[in-house]
Order: structure tokens, then sequence, then C-alpha cells
């Protein structure tokens, strides 16, 4: 089987952004918690944000220019792969320190690996990004690792 | 059951979601993610061949981490949720989610539990895993 994988492109694995740093508000939080249909108050209020809020805080914003034709935000910090259609993969979540208003946090992320698999209708190739949350203490918050599928 | 004493194969309180194009427009709004399988619908089944909107992957992963922390309530904490996005699933569609307990380690005091979202077929197309750490008596 002829790889899609060239040496250029694994030669990504490691690469890591720049971080990024946000605050977290309490209208943000509510906004999450009310589009989720979270049903705890905690949340519903902003006290605390949710397991999953980080998705949403580091979401990438990026100028209408890095936007493609499917609405999708190109991610610079990813190579150009030679497969273009995204499937949702999977996420896990490790977690250290609960999220609340007032936070500034910090997501640094690496790419961790890039491999292939055959699918049932051709070759898929699966990319991991590890993305490390820290507040302003220097303290883990959670660390997150994705993994995504692109057919 | 009790989450004060959880024992093998107990099962999370499920719960039955709905997901219509506003909750799907300000979920993917609140993320800012303008993908257009998500909002546009001749876009999502005449470009891409899809039924209907498609629901965001990472929220049938946040109603995962709600089923665990509902029924968690605070008798401890999430340390760890996992799932992958298996199958699609679209606007219209009841999807059930729950979950059940799979190991229960009392000396770390932690429980294991697989997760599921499925659709109306009965299939899983969100599968998950969570470990929770319950705070001590």
């Amino acid at each position: 089987m002829s790889s899609l994988l060239t040496p250029e492109l694994l030669a990504h694995i490691g690469r890591q952004a720049p971080p990024h740093r946000e605050l977290v508000t309490r209208r943000d939080i509510r906004k999450y918690a009310i589009a989720t249909g979270q049903r705890l108050r905690k949340y519903l209020d902003g006290d605390e944000a949710p397991p999953m809020f980080h998705v949403a805080l580091f979401w990438p914003v990026v100028e209408r220019d890095q936007i493609a034709p499917d609405g999708v935000a190109i991610d610079s910090f990813l190579p150009e792969f030679p497969l273009k259609r995204a499937m949702a993969g999977g996420l896990k979540i490790e977690y250290s320190r609960t999220v609340a208003p007032g936070d500034w946090l910090t997501a640094t992320r690496t790419l961790t690996d890039i491999y292939e698999k055959q699918g049932r209708s051709g070759p898929l190739i699966f990319y991991e990004v590890v993305m490390r949350v820290t507040n302003d203490a220097g303290e883990d918050m959670l660390t997150e690792t994705t993994t995504r599928i692109l057919r | 059951m009790s989450i004060d004493s959880p024992k093998i194969g107990d099962q999370l309180p499920g719960r039955d979601i709905a997901c219509d194009a506003v909750q799907l427009f300000q979920y993917n709004a609140a993320l800012w993610n303008a993908h257009r399988i998500h909002f546009d619908f001749p876009y999502a089944t005449e470009a891409e061949g899809y039924p209907g909107l498609v629901i965001a992957g990472p929220l049938m992963g946040d109603w995962l981490s709600q089923c665990v922390i509902e029924w968690l309530s605070d008798h401890g904490r999430l340390a760890s949720i996992e799932y992958s996005n298996r199958q699609a699933a679209y606007v219209g569609e009841v999807l059930h989610v729950g979950g059940t307990v799979t190991a229960v380690d009392p000396q770390a005091r932690t429980v294991s539990l697989e997760l599921f979202v499925r659709n109306e077929a009965g299939e899983t197309i969100t599968p998950g895993a969570a470990v929770v750490e319950l705070v001590a008596d």
C-alpha cells in the first residue's frame, strides 16, 4: 500500500503552536451552558465552567480570509494534508482544576502524531493534537488530546 | 442507585436529547464555529450529501460529560473523559445519553464509567468512557 504520508508531512510531528491566552467570563460560560443544555445551576449562572467549556474558549478565531468555503477556519498550525474532508474524531480530557470566571487560561497545542489507516471507502488520515491548559500561576487545569480523521 | 456505593453494572440516569436547529446554532455560535454543515441546510444536504443538519461532535461529547456530573453531583470530581464520534446524528433525531459503571476501585476511590450516545435505531453513535474520583466520607 502506498502511503499518503510523506517524510515532509511526518516531519511536522512535534510542532508546537504559540501559547494562546484567553479570559474566562461569566457571560461566555452562561452562553456555553445554555447552548449545551446544562441543568446544574452553577453552570447556567456562570459560577463555574462546565467540563468542556475550554472547547469553546480556545476555538480558533480567525479573520474572514482564513475561513474555507465550507465555513471551517483554516488552522495554520496544521500542515496541509493530502485528504481534505474532516470527519469529527474524538477527545480525551484529563482534569486537574475547575475553571471559573476571571481565570486567565493559556493553551499550548502540540501536534503529537500523524498516521494513516485504510477505511471502508478509501484511506483515512488521523492526526493527534495535545492541548495543555494552564492558569496564570502555571498550574495545570486540564490536558486535552484530540484525534481528527480526514477522508 | 446510590452514588455512595456504586457497583459494577449500575446504570447512570439516562436522558433523551432532541437537539433542534436553535440549540445547534447557539452551540456553534458559542464556539465561533462557522462550519456550514451545522446551519446551512442546502449546503449540508446538497453539497455534502448529509440527510440534514449535522449535530456537532463535541456537543455530543458534552452531553456525555453532563450525564456523569449530574449523577456524580457533589460526591466527587470528573478526573477524565474520552469519547469518539463514530457516526453522525442530525437535527430532528431523539438521542439517548447514558452510561454504566464498569469498575470500582475502593482504595483509590475511583469509579470507571462506560458512556454512550445512542440514536433511535439503538446504535451507539458516540461511545465514551470516564473516570471519577469520589470525595472521602
